[in-house]
């Protein structure tokens, strides 16, 4: 080795693995809570296939394309594929979940504020994947 | 230092020869056009995306195509060659022995590259670079994908083949009298690069082996309709190509290695760190796959363990960004073309790392992923730091290769205007990311903000595309007609800073 000292060099190594131990840290208990599904969260069934997303409430209500939540309640997902890999997503609400085809995969939301959002496939599936979207409609609790 | 013999020959003395110099040109040149071929596609898909509609592409299915030929090519048939044909004309001469360890099969793993190349653009298959089942084996059409996949077949055999020749050739060839701390960082990248191929590949060429047979119907390994599971597949593919990630950017990181000190006419910060960062960065590299795949339904504890490994390799990167930095430091720093490409190369890795760590952060990742945010940050490695490197070590070989100089001027144009249009692209894609706009789209709805972002991505493309257009005119007309270089001082840096001895492996 060359005769300098190499300090700095470990003060910058220090101030790195610092950062991403805060990083990981940070990221663990972010993810921890996201990753907890409230236990009264109404189940919505989402089946994509090519090329559209259709849903089935817990009341039995179907719909396609378009989904209608209301404000103040959480919702879990349970997300199925009928053909290829799709990927659920209301971007946002952060809401991401892959479906795969011979797989249930969960994810949940609670939507704060009525309005609408889109829907969209976020895993190539085919021909008209870039066209693959719906329509989120957050509405005034019914009661 | 002279890597080819200046006399003219015939073009299938070249063709046929062993010699490492010979197999190194055949590697540069393949590589370069494809390089082109990739890249003109690349300015398509940006052209189609400048506005919601069709503009330039007539409907989704070539649009499929055209993105995943795009990203086979240049991964697989510009950057992989690109490199070994640096490894083919450097690390013989490094660890001073005759050539390549094994001549003959360097020349046959390269000539596996233009017919795997011919199966890939012949088929032009629609599924992704990540030939994602169960889409590859019950819906794209053949003969397309198989081709692709006899191709990437090909292509991984050739890539074994090569990675075993630098292995013994650096580990078995090396001259008796220096010891493995003594061989360059250049080098030392072929090694761990190497050595990853050695332990990644096998598992993708398992994976093509069992899609194939999937898509034939005699099995079922990825197929859920059979029984199979298509997360199977993403974690073959991943074991290989996230390690792979590291295979295309360390050779890169390698080639800054030489070009840095000599222009900044200072020894290395810290060889001894460079080689530790390379060492360490090809162990984590193994231990990060499934952050691709956070989005499929992992439990909170695999999502944890991948999130740490992936993590545990920034410091090692981080290293060499340092050790650049600590180098160029007090330096008496000649800012000719490579040492431009250099260092914006290390601010664009800088850079792409930076997004990285967001990704990896596992709550942020499901705002980014499948997003343009992704596309951009993997373009910032692949080209940002891996392209320029290549071709700042092009600029730097160029004399040594040819015998004359490139044209200056048109040099630091090419790299002004390739930096400008690649920060114009790819940082723009992470923000049109943040806005949500999915990766592998042929249309999108008329956002407004999608609209701009897309169209500033387009402009930074075509200001790529014209810088690579100067680029093929500056290597054309130089290698026939540039001034003849000085080839013991070509960059006027005082001799004492290039490679400590003549070398000249004589043809055999």
């Amino acid at each position: 080795m060359s005769g300098h000292s190499n300090w700095p060099e470990w003060v910058y190594i220090g101030v790195v693995v610092a950062l991403m131990v805060w990083v990981g840290a940070e990221a663990w208990e972010a993810e921890r809570l996201v990753d907890h599904i409230p236990a009264d969260a109404e189940t919505i069934k989402v089946t994509g296939q090519q090329w559209f997303w259709s849903f089935e409430h817990e009341d039995g209500t179907k719909e396609i394309g378009e989904l209608h939540v209301e404000v103040g309640k959480a919702y879990k997902f349970e997300i199925m594929s009928k053909d290829v890999n799709h990927s659920f997503n209301i971007h946002d609400y952060v809401v991401l979940m892959d479906a795969i085809p011979g797989r249930v995969n969960t994810v949940w939301f609670a939507p704060t504020e009525p309005g609408t959002h889109d829907i969209q496939c976020r895993e190539y599936c085919g021909l008209i994947h870039y066209n693959m979207r719906g329509t989120l409609i957050v509405e005034e609790p019914s009661s | 230092m002279v890597l080819e013999l200046q006399k003219p020959r015939p073009i299938w003395q070249i063709m046929f020869s062993t010699h490492h110099t010979d197999v190194g040109l055949l590697y540069l040149i393949t590589s370069l056009a494809f390089l082109f071929l990739g890249g003109s596609l690349a300015l398509a898909i940006r052209a189609e995306l400048f506005l919601p509609g069709s503009q330039i592409i007539a409907d989704s299915m070539t649009f499929n195509r055209i993105f995943t030929v795009h990203g086979t090519t240049l991964i697989f048939l510009f950057i992989i060659p690109f490199a070994s044909a640096v490894g083919n004309y450097y690390v013989p001469i490094m660890v001073r022995y005759k050539d390549m360890a094994y001549p003959k099969l360097n020349a046959i793993a390269f000539w596996m590259i233009p017919p795997a190349g011919a199966l890939i653009w012949l088929g032009f298959a629609d599924f992704t670079w990540y030939a994602t089942p169960p889409y590859s084996i019950i819906s794209a059409p053949g003969p397309a994908a198989d081709m692709w996949i006899f191709g990437l077949k090909i292509l991984g055999v050739s890539s074994v083949l090569g990675a075993i020749n630098f292995v013994v050739t650096i580990l078995k060839c090396k001259h008796p009298d220096m010891s493995i701390g003594q061989v360059p960082l250049l080098a030392w990248s072929f090694l761990s690069s190497s050595l990853i191929i050695l332990v990644a590949i096998p598992t993708f060429a398992a994976a093509l082996l069992m899609l194939l047979t999937d898509r034939l119907g005699v099995s079922g390994f990825f197929n859920p309709a059979m029984g199979g599971d298509p997360i199977a597949y993403a974690h073959l593919f991943w074991f290989t190509f996230h390690p792979e990630v590291y295979v295309l950017v360390i050779p890169a990181i390698g080639m800054m290695y030489e070009i840095i000190p000599r222009f900044s006419r200072k020894p290395i910060y810290s060889y001894n760190s460079g080689v530790f960062a390379f060492v360490l960065l090809s162990i984590v590299g193994f231990s990060s796959w499934a952050h691709h795949m956070y989005a499929t339904g992992m439990s909170f504890t695999e999502k944890t363990v991948f999130m740490v490994g992936t993590l545990a390799a920034v410091p090692a990167s981080a290293m060499h960004v340092f050790n650049f930095v600590a180098t160029m430091w007090n330096g008496r720093i000649k800012f000719l073309t490579p040492m431009m490409w250099s260092v914006g190369g290390i601010a664009l890795f800088f850079s792409a790392g930076a997004g990285g760590v967001a990704n990896a952060a596992m709550p942020l990742d499901f705002t980014t992923h499948d997003t343009y945010w992704v596309v951009g940050h993997f373009h910032l490695f692949v080209m940002g730091t891996i392209a320029f490197g290549s071709i700042g070590f092009l600029y730097y070989m160029f004399p040594y290769v040819t015998g004359r100089m490139y044209n200056e001027t048109m040099g630091k144009i090419h790299f002004v205007m390739s930096f400008i249009g690649t920060v114009l692209v790819f940082f723009t894609q992470h923000l049109l990311g943040l806005y949500g706009m999915p990766r592998r789209i042929f249309d999108y709805p008329p956002i407004p903000e999608w609209i701009a972002m897309n169209q500033i991505a387009t402009v930074g493309a075509m200001i790529i595309g014209i810088s690579m257009a100067i680029f093929l005119a500056n290597m054309i007309y130089s290698s026939g007609k540039g001034k003849l270089a000085n080839t013991n001082d070509p960059f006027g840096l005082g001799g004492k800073y290039y490679y400590p001895f003549e070398a000249k492996n004589p043809s055999h």
